[in-house]
């Protein structure tokens, strides 16, 4: 059962308190709609998507006649039927929406059929005859590292020489181990639908976290005006990443059918194609060397990640600037060098995935201090915290922005002290020594994740807020909801705003003619961003009501005030909704658009010089884990989480991300594996057989808090601060509580593990560190 | 004969003329009858995206259980209720009202939905965990919501919320309604074979063994369906068009169960969920595999004689049943004949099935006293997850000594499979002389020679194999186990009154 803390005091009505998700009844009752329920329009053609066996090469050959011919096809569209660019990637311009000439991983889409059902789509698409000269495909990292193979130029962070500190150090370690990929699992799969309208509009829904893409992708590629298209996204069924930039290939398929037939055409990926053609969290191979004194202490880290792009950039270039980014986690490193290879694969494109790389470099950090631990037999707690970053000095990331935000110590000490770590380590030791099979490992670690867009002009956010004359407000912003609880943070500024309740606040779908030119809803800046927006286009309205009142009742502004949904002008009070009637008859305006682009983010990336974080969001976790030693198999015990999400605008929301998150990153680590055969071809492309974590995978004792802030001090929205991303990186106390069980086996020996601790990469290092200790008592 | 499929839809009387025999549940309601809030998530009955609840009578007495509506076929709802999410909105006491349905309820106070794609799925599973009636615990819930995958929560909140609305009393309109339900659906069970289409196309499900196998023999190429947990997949992910289907869920006789004081018989067509009280009967062991095969949806429709005539070399049940010595009977028209069920798998994808001859019964030998019983389930997730292997022990201890063994592995060969070199080795071996188990354990590798995939490479499934034989010989030697410092499992722990031999 959950142990929750109260939400720290806040003067606010709305803001601060546990609303209900805004979708939550309709979620319950199965109304709330999602694109497949939307009633189709009469006509509306589905589609399916078509693709070779092979991994790549040449296409020799494309027989596609017993596709048009099968039963209910309508169209099939090949690269040729493309009127304008053939592309649907978010910058690079090298993701083909249909391969044209050749392939370059297994699952590239190279035509779509348009059929009368789904079915008949499916069953057509399957009857293609493709001939592919295949070449040998490139599957792994080391694959690519081989030949040299890159989608972008690796990208550097040094400060001194780290090298020779590493080598004058009192100790060194070097160590190579792989991190993991992960499939998003969004319970709603890749969908869209477009409905030609007047003059070659076209009206796109999406599955989408980013609609301005969809928009620009579609306009591209029919060789029309942004201004044609509008796409449209009231919410998903998940997102986690997946559908930032890889929403866009199967909404431009969807507009091309559209385009080419003139009739609406719905394209919903089956489960199986969505896992195959869509990308994943980039697994990285990771070989880092450290320098460190007797307690522990870094005194130079040398590390480099080489990272699986797959067959295009995609975002692989932000992706793995953030696993750079966070490579340090907490901990100040006096001398430094990350390098990231971005190596190209010939598997799909990899992409954004909650944490967006910043996981990985954690994941590394982390196992850096275990390392540490058991080579010098100190407590791990007391390694990290040896190495967190100072207040006034110790404190320059390797980037050079300045922590000036830290909370690490008080932080992880409360955590220490309520979870009862120590007392623990000693019971753990105790049980341990009897128990011949089953071991135990426990571990807290501490998360710190840098907010805001590295790449500066995304973070920018628009709004647009109506009021009605009866009182009632639509709210409209450039961020998608999928399932965050984004939209009803966003209603409670505004609610709060107007002083009024927030049944009188309605959202409304994003869609690109109402807000223009968004930034994608990424980053864990949702609220940062489009709930500042939202507050400032209020804030128009409201201070035009103000001015109003204050000239009609002839009374000064700083005596007029909103709540309760009355509006307080002196001694008077009138209703909200009587106040927005006159100011119709008035004629003042009651609609605003709002703006806000993110301030102090000076990050220059070609001169690695600037702030690219406007703070940074933490954490911590503490996890016990058992090991069966005979079969590798793993159960996760207990957790215990404190998180510090600023002054929090929804604390059950952001308690759900905290909770979501980390069972999320606890799968990434643990169940959820990757596994493609020597052919680049993904084994692992259905829920048999890539396991996410059920209800049963999570810890039975589970102890989740919010840590009680003074707010952010940054000045945020209500001074909150971001949760999207930074809980799914809690879990890497998972990882180290089952390095350290199996520590336990050989005290002083390193357990070679790689991500995901499946049984059996557990037994795999069992076994090794069982050998290692037979052969260290052999000397 | 009947030629129309008939349910009731939320108490109401459905009767179709025209199903596919390919036709989904989930096609169905979502397109036509355009009842959208039942969701697809995977299309292969793995996330519970698509649950609904079922009502049928159980001993006269109706049950609502949980399948996964898109690996469910249309014609096999003959004679059952469909509930959906799109009919529970629909008020406590009347169906216009719009009161919330107490797990509604509470799941929507406990946050229970973030993204609420999953949520419809998990609210029928709740739905039926609430009218089972039972005071819902932990572990309870764990089950009931296996089949149910959630991306957002963390689950957490949806597990707060059965465990406070699921407290063992049913008090609403579906509640209320029972009786009329009850009537309702012994008026639909109408004894009547049911056939859809024509000679080379058609839906059959036939009330009785005579029909069936009449049928069977003169459609040897019909594709016999009992909880299509499988078959399913075969329609929606393979696309293949299945022409002739005999649905064999209304086949009075293959429903039985009979339990003797030294052996169980379970009818063809018994699925796992109302076999498994009886089969726990052998062992706890027994009932802890079963709880892990598939997920409460799965096993709510998947059959034990499913599981073995498909003849995969993962399922669950066939190594178990084999280590425990079961018996097959087949039949083909009147004949049947009883064979050891070790020696109805003959090589990966061939069994001893004749053209026409379908899967009976299984005849389960309960343990003699001085047998004992273990079996283990490896996946990479406890839950809902297809074995990397499975391993079932028997084995016959006197005076502290194996006098003999049965020892099956699933996974490990293109068959379920038995040890031979392993059980001799394990002859005469003492509980009370670990030096002498390594023979038995090395033994293994000339066992067996398993395959790499993706759920598990070669080289651990011979290591998690031995693995598992150590446990075994360790968790019997200790006589009692889970005393402190003695655990060993992760999951799973047997209560420590269980019967032991010895």
């Amino acid at each position: 059962m959950l142990h929750k803390s109260p939400s720290a005091n806040t003067p606010t009505a709305t803001v601060g308190k546990d609303n209900k998700h805004d979708s939550a009844e309709r979620h319950i009752k199965g109304t709330a709609l999602y694109i497949d329920d939307i009633r189709e329009p009469q006509g509306t053609l589905h589609l399916a998507p078509g693709y070779a066996q092979a991994s790549c090469g040449k296409i020799r050959s494309l027989d596609l006649s017993a596709v048009k011919s099968a039963l209910g096809v309508v169209t099939v569209l090949t690269a040729k039927d493309i009127p304008g660019i053939n592309d649907c990637s978010p910058a690079m311009g090298d993701d083909m929406i249909l391969a044209d000439g050749h392939i370059l991983f297994h699952g590239q889409v190279i035509f779509v059929v348009a059929a009368k059902s789904h079915l008949e789509a499916r069953k057509a698409a399957r009857l293609a005859k493709i001939e592919i000269e295949e070449t040998a495909p490139m599957v792994t990292v080391e694959d690519g590292l081989e030949k040299d193979a890159s989608v972008l130029p690796p990208y550097e962070f040094l400060r001194g020489s780290p090298d020779e500190i590493i080598k004058s150090s009192p100790n060194q370690i070097a160590d190579r181990f792989h991190i993991g990929g992960q499939e998003h699992f969004y319970l709603e799969g890749q969908i869209a639908m477009a409905i030609p309208g007047d003059d070659g509009e076209m009206l796109v829904h999406s599955s989408t976290q980013h609609p301005t893409e969809i928009q620009h992708t579609i306009a591209k590629m029919l060789g029309v005006q942004d201004a044609a298209i509008v796409c449209e996204c009231r919410r998903m069924g998940g997102a986690f990443g997946g559908k930032e930039s890889q929403a866009a290939q199967w909404a431009a398929l969807s507009a091309l059918a559209a385009h080419a037939t003139g009739r609406p055409a719905k394209m919903r990926l089956d489960r199986d194609d969505d896992m195959i053609m869509t990308g994943k969290r980039h697994d990285q191979a990771c070989h880092w060397q450290a320098g460190y004194d007797d307690q522990g202490k870094l005194t130079a880290v040398n590390v480099e990640f080489n990272s699986r792009c797959g067959c295009s950039a995609d975002l692989s270039l932000g992706v793995n600037d953030r696993t750079m980014f966070h490579a340090d986690n907490s901990y100040y490193y006096p001398q430094v060098r990350i390098l990231s290879r971005r190596v190209m694969t010939n598997t799909v494109s990899n992409t954004a995935f909650r944490g967006f790389g910043g996981p990985q470099g954690m994941v590394f950090s982390e196992r850096m201090m275990d390392t540490i631990a058991i080579k010098l037999d100190i407590d791990p707690l007391d390694v990290r915290k040896t190495n967190f970053y100072g207040d006034e000095d110790r404190n320059i990331t390797p980037f050079g922005m300045k922590v000036q935000d830290n909370i690490l110590d008080e932080l992880v000490s409360e955590l220490e002290s309520t979870s009862d770590y120590r007392n623990r380590r000693k019971e753990i030791a105790t049980f341990n020594k009897k128990s011949p099979f089953l071991k135990k490992g426990l571990a807290l670690n501490p998360v710190k994740f840098g907010i805001s867009f590295t790449l500066k002009h995304l973070n920018q956010a628009g709004a647009l807020v109506h009021v009605y004359t009866d009182g009632s407000v639509q709210v409209n912003h450039g961020g998608t909801e999928m399932g965050q609880g984004l939209y009803t943070k966003v209603a409670q500024v505004v609610a709060e705003e107007f002083g009024i309740d927030l049944e009188h606040v309605r959202i409304t779908a994003t869609k690109t003619d109402k807000v223009p030119n968004t930034a994608p809803t990424a980053a864990s800046s949702g609220s940062d961003m489009n709930g500042m927006a939202a507050k400032q286009a209020a804030e128009t309205i409201k201070n035009r009501l103000i001015e109003l009142a204050s000239k009609l009742y002839q009374v000064d502004k700083t005596a007029i005030n909103f709540a309760h949904n009355k509006v307080k002008i002196g001694d008077q009070e009138v209703a909200f909704s009587e106040l927005t009637q006159q100011a119709f008859l008035e004629r003042v305006s009651l609609s605003s658009t709002g703006y806000y682009a993110t301030p102090h983010i000076t990050w220059d990336r070609d001169t690695k010089d600037g702030r690219p974080f406007l703070y940074f969001a933490y954490g911590a976790c503490c996890a016990e884990v058992t090991i069966d030693t005979l079969t590798g198999e793993m159960k996760v015990d207990r957790v215990d989480i404190l998180h510090d999400v600023g002054k929090s605008l929804n604390p059950a929301i952001d308690i759900g991300q905290i909770e979501g998150g980390f069972v999320q990153g606890m799968g990434w680590l643990t169940t959820e594996e990757l596994v493609y055969d020597d052919q680049g071809r993904l084994r692992t492309h259905a829920p048999s057989t890539y396991k996410i974590p059920t209800a049963s995978d999570v810890p039975e004792d589970f102890r989740i808090k919010l840590w009680n802030s003074s707010g952010n001090r940054e000045d945020t929205i209500y001074r909150s601060k971001a949760v999207g991303e930074p809980p799914i990186m809690l879990a890497t106390a998972v990882f180290s509580a089952i390095t350290n069980a199996i520590a336990s086996l050989s005290p002083g020996q390193v357990p070679q593990i790689n991500t995901p601790a499946t049984p059996e990469n557990i037994l795999r290092a069992v076994r090794d560190i069982k050998k290692r200790d037979v052969k260290a008592g052999e000397k | 004969m009947r030629q129309s499929v008939k349910f009731l839809r939320d108490g109401e009387l459905v009767e179709l003329n025209n199903v596919d025999p390919n036709e989904t549940l989930l096609d169905y309601l979502r397109l036509r009858e355009g009842s959208c809030g039942t969701k697809e998530g995977c299309g292969e009955g793995d996330c519970g995206a698509c649950s609904v609840a079922i009502g049928s009578l159980k001993d006269g007495k109706l049950e609502y259980q949980t399948v996964n509506s898109c690996i469910q076929l249309l014609g096999m709802m003959d004679g059952k209720e469909i509930i959906t999410i799109d009919d529970l909105s629909k008020g406590s006491q009347t169906k216009d009202s719009q009161e919330l349905h107490p797990v509604q309820d509470a799941m929507l106070r406990h946050h229970g939905s973030q993204c609420g794609f999953c949520t419809p799925g998990i609210v029928m599973s709740l739905f039926t965990l609430y009218h089972a009636e039972i005071k819902a615990d932990r572990n309870t819930i764990n089950d009931q919501l296996a089949g149910n995958l959630c991306r957002c929560t963390g689950y957490r909140p949806i597990i707060d919320a059965a465990m406070e609305s699921c407290t063992g009393k049913a008090q609403n309109r579906f509640h209320e309604d029972a009786p009329v339900r009850t009537d309702k659906l012994n008026e639909l069970d109408d004894k009547e074979d049911l056939f859809i289409g024509n000679e080379t196309a058609f839906f059959a499900a036939p009330a009785s063994n005579e029909t069936l196998a009449a049928l069977y023999e003169k459609h040897p190429d019909a594709v016999i369906v009992a909880g299509a947990t499988d078959v399913g997949l075969w329609i929606t992910k393979q696309l293949r068009d299945l022409p002739k289907i005999i649905h064999i869920g209304r086949v009075t006789e293959l429903q039985k169960i009979t339990h003797s004081n030294d052996e169980i018989t379970i009818g063809a067509s018994v699925t796992y969920a109302d076999a498994k009280d009886t089969l726990a009967t052998i062992d706890p062991d027994v009932a802890e595999i079963i709880r892990r095969i598939g997920s409460t949806q799965v096993r709510a429709s998947g059959t034990i004689g499913g599981n073995i005539a498909n003849g995969s070399p993962i399922g669950d049940s066939p190594p178990l049943l084999i280590a425990l010595d079961a018996k097959l009977t087949l039949q083909k028209g009147t004949q049947s004949r009883e064979i050891d069920l070790e020696n109805f798998f003959i090589d990966y994808g061939k069994q001893d099935r004749k053209e026409g001859e379908f899967v009976s019964k299984i005849r389960i030998p309960k343990l003699a006293k001085n047998e004992v019983f273990r079996s283990y389930k490896i996946s990479k997730r406890f839950d809902q997850d297809i074995s990397a292997l499975l391993a079932a022990f028997r084995l016959t201890i006197v005076n502290g000594k194996v006098t003999q063994a049965r020892i099956t592995y699933g996974g490990m060969a293109g068959i379920p499979k038995r040890a031979e070199k392993s059980e001799k080795s394990l002859i005469n071996i003492a509980l009370n002389a670990p030096e002498t188990w390594g023979k038995a354990v090395q033994a293994l590798e000339q066992d067996f020679n398993p395959l790499s995939d993706m759920r598990a490479s070669a080289d651990y499934r011979m290591e998690a194999a031995k693995g598992l034989l150590i446990k075994v010989l360790h968790e019997i030697s200790n006589g009692k186990v889970d005393q402190q410092g003695k655990q060993t499992r992760v999951i799973g722990a047997r209560a420590s009154d269980v019967r032991e031999a010895v």
